[in-house]
C-alpha cells in the first residue's frame, strides 16, 4: 500500500512538473498587452520592449522556465498587474481561498448526501416513479448548460424566499443558494453512477445467494450491495471537489462571492496575465492531486485492487 | 437408383438441381435464415421510443427552419437595428407582439431573427466541434488500440491532458488564441478528442482478440470486412453517443466562454451572446423575456440531443437487437 502510494505520488509529480512546463511555456503566447495595465495605449513600441525586457520577458525561454522554478520553489508566484497592481498572487489567493473552500467543502457534502441516496433510491424502483423523476432531473442538469439553470435559479429562488440576490459576508442566508447551486452538478452524478453500480450490482449471483439464505431485503442492499457499488464511487470523491471548480467559476461570479473562481473570470476580463498563469497553474495541481487521491482512496476501499499491476487508461 | 445403368455420372444428375431457387420468406424463416441488417435494425429499436422520435422530427424541423429561415418571408435581419418611427429613436426593448414575435433588444434589434441566427452559430459549432472530435479520436484510438508499442506513449500523453480540468484547458486556450469562432472550435476539439480516443481504444483493445474475431480470421475473412462487420457496430453505437453528446456539450461550452469573457463577438449573434445580453437586463422583471426566449430555445435543443444520443446509443448496440 505504501509502496503503491508513493510510486503514484511520484507519477503525479512528473505529471505536474510536465503540466507546468507547458503551461508556462503556452503562457508566453498571451496578448502582451496583459502585462502592461492602463498605461498600454499610452506608451510608444521602444517603451513597450523596454518593459517587457525588465520583466524578464525577452530572455531566452530556458532562462524564463529557470526564473519560474526558481521563484515557485521559494513560494512567490509573482505579483498582479491589473487586478491589484502590485500586490503579490499569493496575498491575493490566501483572500480568496477560505471562501472557495469553504463553498467547495459544503457542495461536495451536499451532493454526497443527496446524490447517493437518490441514485439507490432509483437503483430500488428501477423503472417506476422515482427512477423517472431522478432520470428526468439527470438529463436536465446534463444537457443544459450550467449558465442557464444557475442564472434562472438565481432570479426565481431568490424572489420567492426574498434571499439577498448577491452574497454578504455578514448575511448567512445569503450562503444557502449559492453551495446548494453549486452541489446541483455533482449530485446528479453521483446518482447517475450510483444507480448505475447498485443495478449492475444487484443482478448478481452473490446477491441472488443472500436473499436465498433469506437474508432482509434491506440488510442485503447495505451491507452488500452498497459496498460494492460504493467503491469505483470513491475515485470520484475528491474528482468531484473539482467539479465544484467549474460550478464555481459561475457561482462566485454571479453571487460576487469574493473566491477563486470569480477571481478568475475578473482577471481574464481585464487581461490579468500574471493572475491568469498562477490561477490555471492552482487549478491545474489541484487537478491532478484529486485524481491522486481518488485513486488511494479507492485502493483502500477496495482490497481486492491490485495495486501492484499497472492499469492503463481507465 | 442402385440398380440403373449409366455411363457418364453427370446422365444421373437432375438438371433442375442447378436452377436458381426463388426466395420464399416463409420457407427462409424455418431454415434460421434472417435478412438481418443492422442499420434497419438500429432505426427500428430507435423508433420505439416514441420520445426520441417526437424529438427527432423536432430537431429535423428546427434544423430545417434554421437554414430555410432567413429567405422566409417577413423575416427581419438579425443585426439591423429598426428605429421607432415616432420618435425616431432606436426602438429598444419592444415587448413581443405580431411584429416583433419575441420582441427587440436593448439596441432595437429583433429577438427572433437573433434566435435563429444564434442557433444556426450554436449548432454549426456543435457540428464542427462533434465531427473533427470523432475524426480525431477514432483515427488515435484506433492507433492506440492496434498499434501494441504506441499503447505506452499515448497512454501517457492521455495521462497528462485527462489530469488536467477541461475547463481550465478551454479557458487557456481561448485566452491565447484570442476569442473567435475557429478558437472556439479549435479549443473545445482539443478538450474533447481525448474522451473519444478512449472510448474508442478501450472498445477496440476488448473486442479484438474475442473468438469470434479469430474465428473469422481463421475463415479467411479480409481485414476490412472484420472491421466494418465485426468492430464497427459495436463502435458505432459509442461514436454516436459521444458525437451526439458533444453537440450539447460545444452549446455549453460556448455560452460559458460567452459568460466568462472569451466568447464570439457581439456582432456575431450566438446563443451564448443572446444569454449574456438577457442576463444584464434580468434585474428589471418587464425585460426577462429576452432571456427566458433564448434560454428556452436552447435547452430545447440541449435536452434534445441529449436524449437522442442515449437512445441512439442503446439502439445502435447489437446486443438490443431483436
Amino acid at each position: 500500500m505504501l509502496k503503491y502510494s508513493i510510486k503514484r505520488l511520484l507519477q503525479s509529480l512528473v505529471t505536474l512538473f510536465i503540466i507546468i512546463t507547458i503551461v508556462f511555456l503556452l503562457m508566453r503566447l498571451m496578448p502582451e498587452e496583459g502585462y502592461f495595465g492602463d498605461e498600454f495605449d499610452k506608451l510608444d513600441v521602444a517603451q513597450r520592449e523596454a518593459i517587457l525586457a525588465s520583466m524578464g520577458l525577452r530572455d531566452p525561454i530556458h532562462i524564463q522556465l529557470g526564473n519560474f522554478y526558481k521563484d515557485l520553489f521559494s513560494g512567490d508566484l509573482g505579483t498582479s498587474i491589473i487586478y491589484r497592481p502590485k500586490v503579490p498572487i499569493t496575498e491575493i489567493i490566501a483572500d480568496k481561498l477560505p471562501y472557495s473552500l469553504y463553498f467547495g467543502l459544503v457542495a461536495m457534502g451536499i451532493s454526497l448526501l443527496a446524490g447517493i441516496p437518490l441514485g439507490a433510491l432509483m437503483a430500488r424502483s428501477k423503472n417506476k416513479l422515482w427512477d423517472k423523476l431522478g432520470t428526468g432531473y439527470i438529463v436536465f442538469i446534463n444537457a443544459v448548460p450550467a449558465a442557464v439553470y444557475f442564472l434562472f435559479l438565481q432570479l426565481y429562488v431568490t424572489d420567492i424566499f426574498k434571499l439577498p440576490i448577491l452574497f454578504r459576508p455578514d448575511k448567512p442566508v445569503s450562503w444557502i443558494l449559492p453551495a446548494i447551486s453549486m452541489a446541483l452538478g455533482s449530485t446528479a452524478h453521483y446518482a447517475m453512477w450510483m444507480r448505475r453500480y447498485m443495478v449492475d450490482e444487484i443482478n448478481k449471483d452473490y446477491v441472488r445467494l443472500a436473499r436465498a439464505k433469506g437474508l432482509r431485503n434491506q440488510t442485503i442492499m447495505l451491507k452488500h450491495v452498497f459496498r460494492n457499488a460504493f467503491v469505483p464511487m470513491a475515485q470520484y470523491l475528491p474528482t468531484s471537489l473539482l467539479f465544484t471548480i467549474a460550478g464555481s467559476i459561475y457561482i462566485e461570479s454571479l453571487y460576487s462571492i469574493p473566491g477563486m473562481g470569480g477571481l478568475l473570470v475578473d482577471v481574464i476580463q481585464r487581461q490579468d496575465n500574471s493572475l491568469v498563469q498562477a490561477l490555471v497553474l492552482i487549478f491545474s495541481s489541484i487537478g491532478i492531486f484529486g485524481l491522486f487521491l481518488g485513486d488511494i482512496l479507492m485502493a483502500i476501499f477496495d482490497p481486492r485492487i491490485n495495486l501492484q499491476k499497472k492499469e492503463g487508461a481507465r | 437408383m442402385g440398380s440403373k445403368a449409366i455411363s457418364k455420372l453427370s446422365d444421373g444428375i437432375s438438371q433442375d438441381l442447378f436452377e436458381f431457387a426463388g426466395y420464399d420468406e416463409e420457407e427462409a424463416k424455418r431454415a434460421g435464415y434472417s435478412n438481418y441488417s443492422y442499420w434497419r435494425s438500429t432505426w427500428q429499436v430507435f423508433i420505439k421510443n416514441r420520445v426520441a422520435l417526437v424529438l427527432l422530427i423536432l430537431m429535423t424541423t428546427v434544423l430545417v427552419f434554421t437554414l430555410i429561415q432567413p429567405y422566409l418571408p417577413n423575416q427581419k435581419l438579425p443585426t439591423k437595428i429598426y428605429i421607432d418611427e415616432s420618435t425616431g429613436m432606436q426602438l429598444s426593448n419592444h415587448k413581443p407582439d405580431s411584429e416583433f414575435w419575441f420582441g427587440t433588444n436593448s439596441i432595437g434589434q429583433d429577438i427572433w431573427a437573433r434566435i435563429w441566427s444564434g442557433t444556426r452559430t450554436s449548432l454549426l459549432i456543435g457540428l464542427a466541434v462533434g465531427f473533427f472530435e470523432a475524426l480525431v479520436g477514432i483515427t488515435v484510438g484506433a492507433m492506440w488500440g492496434y498499434i501494441r508499442p504506441l499503447d505506452r506513449p499515448i497512454t501517457e500523453v492521455y495521462n497528462v491532458i485527462n489530469n488536467v480540468p477541461k475547463t481550465i484547458i478551454l479557458i487557456l486556450l481561448t485566452y491565447i488564441m484570442r476569442p473567435g469562432l475557429g478558437t472556439m472550435i479549435f479549443a473545445m476539439c482539443m478538450t474533447g478528442w481525448i474522451n473519444m480516443a478512449r472510448f474508442v481504444r478501450n472498445l477496440i483493445i476488448i473486442i479484438r482478440d474475442r473468438e469470434y474475431n479469430l474465428a473469422s480470421k481463421c475463415l479467411g475473412t479480409p481485414t476490412r470486412r472484420i472491421i466494418t462487420k465485426n468492430l464497427l457496430p459495436y463502435l458505432v453505437s459509442v461514436i454516436m453517443l459521444r458525437m451526439a453528446l458533444a453537440i450539447p456539450l460545444a452549446i455549453g461550452y460556448e455560452v460559458f466562454l460567452t459568460y466568462i469573457g472569451l466568447g464570439l463577438p457581439v456582432s456575431i449573434p450566438s446563443l451564448g451572446n443572446l444569454i449574456n445580453e438577457g442576463r444584464l437586463l434580468m434585474m428589471a422583471p418587464s425585460l426577462r423575456y429576452q432571456l427566458i426566449f433564448p434560454a428556452l430555445v436552447l435547452s430545447i435543443i440541449t435536452i434534445s440531443f441529449y436524449v437522442m444520443g442515449n437512445v441512439f446509443s442503446d439502439a445502435a448496440d447489437p446486443r438490443n437487437h431483436v
